[in-house]
């Protein structure tokens, strides 16, 4: 009987996994129930297309929620679009939708804004759904305890035609942070010291679940940074379990459970974490006062460290892939082992993203800008992730921070997290970013990547160089 | 999808690890709506001289390595976006194969919709082929899915693992979705059922 008892013990991804299977029969992959479906302009079109050619419908055009966001220019909005084969794209998006019967925040729309900050603003993903996008930082909604995952275009027609998709379970992960951050050290800083320590590739197969006081202490923005990298350590996706905080977050936003359905949506969600006993299959314990402000210095997110450290030697690695990995990263980012991190000067540096673009990121970069200026010879872009975004920290003030500062202040977009709306790093140029991913070519070729915290990002424009935000 | 054939082909080498999808398709080829003729940008940072010429120093570009099917690379291939222009232009560059010890699991998954086959191998495994590569560029490789094998001319071949449903799907060409939509009276059932439990989901 005791035996029965812990077997049937589960983690939040086990309930979530088990409520949404359709089909499970062998033989053949486990069909997986999708709730909600997001989407953008650049990982649509062929499965839209292929829809058409088959001659398939959307089977819930009520799942779905699209924005456009990877290509759309952060500046002139009003203008047309100069690069044809983007506006095209962009056009592609608006009929689909229109023919489709979806609902779009198009680039006018004041709804408008990176995908993965858009969709929390309008409360359209709630604990125990299974959410799905054709873009790997889906992750970033199991802040709300919801297994969120992207996937590939091929995957997207199949949602839309099936609103199910053929899965394997994954493993799972627990990833605890005990204690306090300290100050200054952020959501951000703990994503980049996970990677840092179990690898781009340490997560695959697994779906993470991040407990304990430090990850109880975020608010849902730190979250939402937290899980949104979760695919930067190779993870399906990140959850964190629901709780007074995500409640609150959800209240009266568009798309929550309203009236009578409000007390039972939250009795059904607090039955969402994860039984006591319940058995992860690998748990790796960090202590949050140890998480030193992280800067990246290679081309993979996990070739990361503190901000006090240096730029390693490939001959302090003992494994022989990860010791070329590192001389290959020096090379192409211009680097001589041993420097020290705050002696990294920055040509430019840029706020947003799906990963650090919501209010509470503009704040702490504002706090840390406000009366400084922008050091000689940088370029300061603060970039929100929504318009909302947007609104909220010009009626805080904050835009007037960061202009006094000397920084740009633009409209929504994903914009130099992946560079494909123009605004990008010239060859050879360094960027502070506080975007998810450091490959590369990702901010434009032969240009050179350091991930930060936002109020890393905002302290590196005003000294020109990286700086210990602790020092301050 | 075409069906996944016996073949015995060029096997290219890639010893780099964490090939990221942003050099396998860089993000300014990705505006396209078609699905195809994404074959030429295919690495195309690392394959191309700022001038537009092909750079003699990349691996693929070895005339050795003309025509190969089979791409054997180093670990946790594919990491990344989860951009399906990916594995389209892997396959429209002409490979149908990748042999690795590990991968990304979007990108693994986008490569089976393609008609490409991932293959895992031990570290020791990898080691061999691509030594046996390195020793004799331009050899080519049996590649045998039904009996789930990889044969070479030195003997370094090996039997690999491989989920049957997708070794199933890659034999016939078969299409997921029509797979799926067999089971529509099923996902009927689950969204009565998913209604009355979850009834603010659909309010």
């Amino acid at each position: 009987m005791q035996a029965l008892e812990y077997a049937m013990k589960k983690t939040m991804y086990e309930k979530i996994w088990d409520s949404h299977l359709v089909v499970d029969e062998a033989g053949q992959a486990p069909l997986l129930y999708v709730d909600r479906h997001l989407m953008h302009e650049v990982t649509s079109p062929q499965a839209f297309e292929g829809l058409k050619i088959s001659g398939r419908k959307v089977r819930n055009p009520h799942s779905i929620l699209a924005t456009m966001d990877h290509c759309v220019p952060t500046k002139n909005r009003n203008l047309p679009i100069a690069d044809p084969i983007a506006k095209k794209q962009i056009e592609t998006m608006a009929d689909n939708c229109r023919e489709n019967g979806l609902n779009l925040y198009d680039m006018q729309n004041p709804n408008n804004g990176v995908i993965h900050v858009v969709v929390p603003e309008h409360g359209f993903v709630h604990p125990g759904m299974v959410v799905v996008c054709g873009d790997s930082h889906t992750a970033t909604h199991g802040a709300f305890g919801a297994l969120a995952f992207g996937i590939g275009t091929s995957e997207v027609e199949h949602v839309m035609a099936t609103q199910t998709l053929p899965q394997k379970k994954s493993k799972t992960m627990q990833v605890v942070v005990n204690g306090s951050l300290s100050k200054y050290a952020s959501a951000k800083d703990i994503a980049l010291a996970i990677t840092g320590k179990i690898g781009t590739a340490g997560g695959t197969g697994y779906v993470i679940e991040y407990t304990g006081s430090a990850i109880r202490e975020l608010s849902m923005e730190g979250r939402m940074t937290l899980c949104n990298m979760a695919i930067e350590a190779g993870a399906r996706a990140g959850l964190v379990a629901p709780d007074e905080k995500t409640y609150e977050y959800l209240k009266g936003r568009e798309f929550a459970p309203a009236g009578d359905y409000w007390d039972q949506a939250v009795a059904y969600w607090k039955s969402l974490t994860s039984d006591e006993g319940a058995e992860f299959d690998t748990t790796i314990v960090l202590e949050g006062a140890d998480i030193a402000p992280q800067v990246s210095w290679g081309t993979s997110p996990e070739q990361v460290v503190g901000v006090d450290g240096v730029v390693p030697s490939p001959e302090s690695f003992a494994d022989e892939g990860k010791r070329k990995a590192c001389e290959g990263a020096l090379a192409y980012m211009g680097l001589t082992a041993n420097t020290k991190i705050t002696d990294i000067p920055v040509d430019l540096v840029f706020i947003g993203s799906c990963t650090n673009g919501r209010i509470e990121d503009f704040r702490i970069a504002a706090e840390v800008a406000k009366g400084t200026k922008v050091a000689p010879g940088v370029t300061a872009l603060a970039v929100p992730g929504s318009y909302h975004v947007k609104k909220q920290a010009e009626d805080e003030g904050l835009d007037k921070i960061f202009i006094e500062a000397g920084w740009e202040w633009r409209d929504p977009g994903c914009s130099m997290c992946l560079a494909m709306n123009g605004d990008e790093l010239t060859k050879g140029q360094r960027s502070a970013s506080t975007s998810n991913r450091n490959f590369e070519g990702r901010q434009g070729k032969g240009g050179r990547t350091h991930l930060v915290s936002p109020a890393m990002a905002a302290a590196a424009a005003a000294a020109g160089h990286f700086v210990d935000i602790r020092t301050l | 999808m075409e069906p996944y054939l016996k073949h015995d082909s060029v096997a290219a080498l890639m010893d780099r690890s964490n090939v990221d999808t942003d050099q396998i398709i860089p993000k300014q080829f990705l505006k396209k709506v078609e699905r195809s003729g994404f074959g030429i940008h295919l690495f195309h940072d690392w394959r191309y001289n700022d001038d537009g010429t092909d750079n003699a120093e990349f691996e693929l570009n070895k005339p050795a390595f003309k025509g190969a099917k089979i791409l054997v690379a180093g670990d946790n291939f594919g990491c990344g976006s989860s951009r399906e222009h990916a594995p389209w232009a892997i396959a429209d560059y002409g490979f149908n194969t990748i042999i690795s010890t590990s991968y990304a699991d979007i990108f693994y998954n986008n490569c089976f919709k393609n008609g490409i086959l991932a293959i895992r191998v031990s570290q020791e495994q990898l080691d061999k082929v691509m030594a046996e590569i390195s020793a004799n560029e331009g050899v080519r490789f049996t590649v045998d899915l039904e009996n789930q094998q990889v044969i070479t001319p030195a003997g370094n071949g090996f039997s690999f693992e491989i989920d049957p449903f997708r070794k199933g799907n890659l034999l016939s060409g078969l299409d997921d979705i029509g797979l799926t939509l067999k089971h529509v009276d099923k996902i009927s059932a689950y969204e009565v059922q998913h209604k009355q439990t979850f009834p603010w989901l659909w309010a």
